[in-house]
């Protein structure tokens, strides 16, 4: 209860803030609008069929970009984590490409698809994939060597050993990375908008900024951070609920 | 896998062991560009060009005076920015995380910071400081300096209790306990901070130069792609690239000697 009261006031202290500093005339309101400016905004946009059509192309091209990296990643993910030769093969290629940042290829995408959400998918899914990738790799490796070994005296087939063994231990890296990707993802989604210039919030950002229209700046801003923090509640949240038998979960239960 | 070390240890020789992981390391790699060099040889797509005209524009391109005008002034601001997030982050984590109170006043703020893609502040910080070199590098502070922030508050939230309780019954300055418990304590989580904010504040320097600027490496790249110079264009992709590469590399060999201890503690602990 205190932690929610302080919090609260915390925020209420921001906003305040921020309100001051245009009206004591520390920065010109042109560049600075006024916070009651801006949640009026908001509370107008809030109705507008215009801002949700926006929305929706943004988080679109968020959940297909995420899904066709997840896929890729942890298909490639546990074909090459479960063999070791390969394991060895990929290590300096994947060392190499994945600090590549994914901004480098807009260029590259622009040219072979256009101005399109083709083009913003392929930074998506180019920047997603190694989140869950390596995840997906250290995951299926790290199989306890006792319960490998009791699989074995048991006779497990290789479906019951993924089954009971490798999906268990893979299971919280999966869900680590695909946190992990679904902010970036967002991150890239609202990217590619704004320098590609496909139809979304990002490129509503570009717009009001060319225009000069700060108030809807900042209000398109605080959107994108409102959706940033939805996405890591939810994925957080998933992640706590289907991890509720891990060990990590169980003993953060027990400290409470 | 006691089959496997029984099958290794018979190959005559560590010479041979060595030449087996150069191959491992090395065969894909030069497995792929042969491959590329290849298909782009016979390919009369305009979009894919040969390894050898890359690297033949690489040279043209970066090599000489662009290196000084483009490429160094990129890497000045990409080094102040990561260095002022550094400062600005461990300190600021330091404080708040030791101030209980604080703590739970910022805490939806900063979350709501984090969540934030850094990308949408470039507008807001042209709109604020207008298109100049000090609106670039305040750009890529604004985006790197969350991750070390919130990882040095936790971590020194987490400095263990019969440390600090040490510290307390030897009664030693403030100074002493900061720079001999709380963050040493604490650089596990604030290397992992900054490791997060080396991607971030690469990714922030590309764009806030493809957005505004006439100089510099993002300005280069999407110059290049609007005149539709190809083989430019992919030397730019492959030069963005190699920094990436060179700053994990570089920042594997600071966190390695930082964390050296570390390490080496939790050796100790698992054997």
């Amino acid at each position: 209860m205190r932690k929610v009261l302080l919090g609260a006031l915390g925020l209420l202290g921001f906003l305040v803030g921020w309100q001051l500093i245009p009206t004591l005339g520390l920065v010109d309101p042109q560049y600075l609008p006024y916070v009651t400016d801006v949640l009026g905004w908001l509370f107008h946009e809030l109705r507008d069929l215009a801002f949700w059509r926006r929305l929706s192309y943004t988080m679109t091209a968020w959940a297909t970009g995420l899904a066709m990296a997840t896929f890729a990643a942890v298909v490639l993910g546990a074909g090459i984590g479960l063999v070791p030769f390969l394991r060895r093969a990929t290590h300096t290629m994947v060392e190499f490409l994945r600090p590549v940042p994914s901004v480098a290829l807009i260029p590259l995408a622009v040219l072979m698809f256009g101005l399109h959400l083709r083009a913003a998918l392929v930074i998506i899914v180019y920047a997603a994939f190694w989140q869950v990738f390596v995840q997906v790799i250290y995951g299926v490796a790290d199989v306890d060597t006792v319960a490998r070994d009791t699989a074995r005296s048991f006779r497990l087939t290789r479906r019951e050993r993924l089954r009971y063994l490798v999906l268990p231990t893979a299971l919280p890296y999966l869900l680590t990375g695909l946190r992990l990707a679904a902010a970036v993802a967002l991150i890239l989604a609202v990217t590619a908008e704004m320098v590609i210039g496909n139809p979304g919030l990002g490129r509503m950002i570009e717009l009001s900024r060319s225009a000069g229209d700060a108030v809807g700046l900042y209000g398109l801003v605080a959107v994108t951070g409102l959706l940033g923090l939805l996405v890591n509640v939810v994925f957080r949240f998933v992640e706590r609920r289907s991890l509720a038998w891990h060990q990590s979960v169980l003993a953060e239960g027990a400290a409470r | 896998m006691t089959a496997l070390g029984a099958k290794k240890a018979r190959l005559p020789g560590p010479v041979l062991r060595a030449v087996e992981n150069v191959l491992f390391a090395l065969g894909l790699p030069v497995l792929t560009v042969l491959l590329w060099g290849i298909w782009s040889a016979g390919s009369t797509n305009r979009f894919f060009v040969g390894p050898l005209t890359i690297l033949d524009a690489f040279r043209r391109t970066w090599i000489g005076p662009a290196f000084v005008d483009d490429v160094l002034p990129s890497l000045y601001r990409l080094a102040l920015g990561l260095v002022a997030s550094i400062l600005l982050g461990v300190a600021a984590g330091v404080v708040i995380g030791r101030l209980r109170l604080l703590r739970e006043l910022l805490e939806p703020l900063l979350e709501f910071f984090r969540a934030l893609p850094p990308p949408v502040l470039i507008p807001v910080m042209m709109l604020l400081l207008g298109i100049t070199d000090t609106m670039r590098v305040v750009v890529i502070v604004s985006g790197a300096v969350w991750p070390i922030l919130l990882n040095t508050i936790d971590g020194v939230r987490a400095t263990d209790s019969v440390m600090r309780e040490t510290a307390d019954s030897f009664r030693i300055t403030r100074w002493e306990r900061l720079w001999l418990l709380v963050l040493p304590a604490a650089s596990p989580r604030i290397m992992t901070g900054v490791r997060q904010a080396l991607s971030v504040a690469l990714i922030l320097m590309v764009i806030s130069e493809m957005f505004a600027s006439s100089a510099g490496l993002g300005y280069r790249i999407a110059y290049f792609q609007r005149n539709y110079l190809v083989a430019e264009m992919w030397s730019g992709i492959l030069l963005l690239g190699l920094i990436g590469v060179l700053l994990a590399v570089a920042f594997g060999l600071v966190e390695r000697r930082v964390l050296r201890w570390y390490h080496g503690m939790k050796e100790i602990t698992r054997a």
